[in-house]
């Protein structure tokens, strides 16, 4: 793990932007930061190391959250942030989306939107029975979900309809195509998860790393 | 939050005049093949806007050769498009002119809108 960049930010909604050469790239506008390290972690008093850094302006805020936030500014979320090189950061600091920059890849947390009680074509793309020669009830079945006297029971883990969505999904190595500093905006290309006005974790790529560098 | 989406859609391609369904127009749009860029001309009849900001399209509608109809998609945002020319201007009672599809030769022609030849033609004298 190395110096791992972080950011907190909103969604904002997707359009689309035209490169010079005429391609169109969908990007996902993302309002970010700017963000405040508010707590350092280190191996030796916390077991790990990490930094955590917090995002908008809260109007309200609890006693012990005011307590751990001390002479900061109020901030409504705070997350944190796996990174080795917790010396690059001081208490206070101030993260903003300047830290990228258009060609970078990164990968982006959010809640997924919330589908409620969802059948098994949408939850697990099951295909469904057939629409017509006689059928009734089946089109969207889940079908057969085991055998017969042996074992005589459902296996455990069968998918099946339920509750999807509303859960932690992170989008993996989205290309940074424009940053705007002067108003806190990163354009990212493809779609993030969660709804508009989401809260989103924005780190630099795990994997695969930087299309620049 | 929509202000924020908008602001980052470019103006609108300054080269692109009004159009509207029925234009007879020609647009010169640049295309690269392999590491040559040049302009190719499509001329053809307006037979459909979208609208949506910044993935505004407009199509046109020509028949090539053996009467293929050709139809192409063009972003009115596309800083490919070098300039359109509109031609002609022709009277139409819809705003998809889908029905061209079906008919070829003299039944595809659609009848010009006199009233507003002066300003088409001022229009591709500016650009």
């Amino acid at each position: 793990m190395g110096i791992r960049k972080g950011l907190l930010g909103k969604k904002i909604g997707m359009t689309q932007v035209f490169t010079e050469n005429g391609e169109v790239v969908p990007v996902t506008v993302i309002q970010a930061g700017p963000c405040y390290v508010t707590q350092i972690k280190s191996e030796d008093r916390d077991g790990y190391s990490a930094v955590q850094i917090g995002f908008e302006h809260a109007k309200r805020l609890n006693k012990p959250d005011r307590g751990h936030l001390g002479d900061r500014p109020p901030l409504r979320h705070l997350r944190e942030i796996r990174t080795d090189d917790v010396e690059e950061y001081t208490l206070g600091q101030m993260l903003d989306v300047s830290q990228f920059q258009p060609g970078d890849l990164v990968d982006v947390t959010g809640t997924s939107k919330g589908r409620g009680f969802a059948g098994a074509v949408k939850r697990h793309g099951f295909a469904g029975g057939p629409k017509t020669h006689g059928q009734s009830d089946r089109w969207r079945a889940v079908g057969s979900i085991g055998s017969g006297t042996t074992p005589g029971r459902v296996w455990k883990g069968m998918r099946g309809p339920g509750r999807m969505g509303n859960e932690r999904v992170t989008a993996l190595n989205l290309e940074v195509v424009r940053v705007d500093p002067e108003r806190n905006l990163l354009a990212l290309k493809g779609a993030v998860p969660g709804s508009k006005r989401g809260l989103l974790l924005i780190r630099d790529a795990a994997k695969g790393g930087s299309k620049s560098g | 939050m929509d202000e924020i989406i908008r602001s980052f859609t470019p103006e609108s391609n300054p080269n692109i005049p009004e159009l509207r369904p029925g234009d007879t127009v020609r647009v010169h749009n640049r295309i690269v093949e392999g590491d040559r860029e040049r302009v190719q001309v499509f001329q053809g009849v307006v037979m459909r806007m979208r609208k949506g900001g910044v993935s505004a399209t407009f199509t046109v509608r020509r028949i090539a050769a053996h009467g293929i109809g050709v139809e192409r998609t063009f972003p009115f945002n596309s800083p490919r498009i070098e300039k359109v020319e509109v031609l002609r201007r022709a009277k139409v009672r819809r705003a998809q002119l889908y029905y061209l599809r079906k008919y070829r030769g003299k039944a595809a022609r659609l009848r010009e809108d006199r009233s507003m030849v002066e300003r088409p033609k001022r229009a591709v004298q500016e650009s």
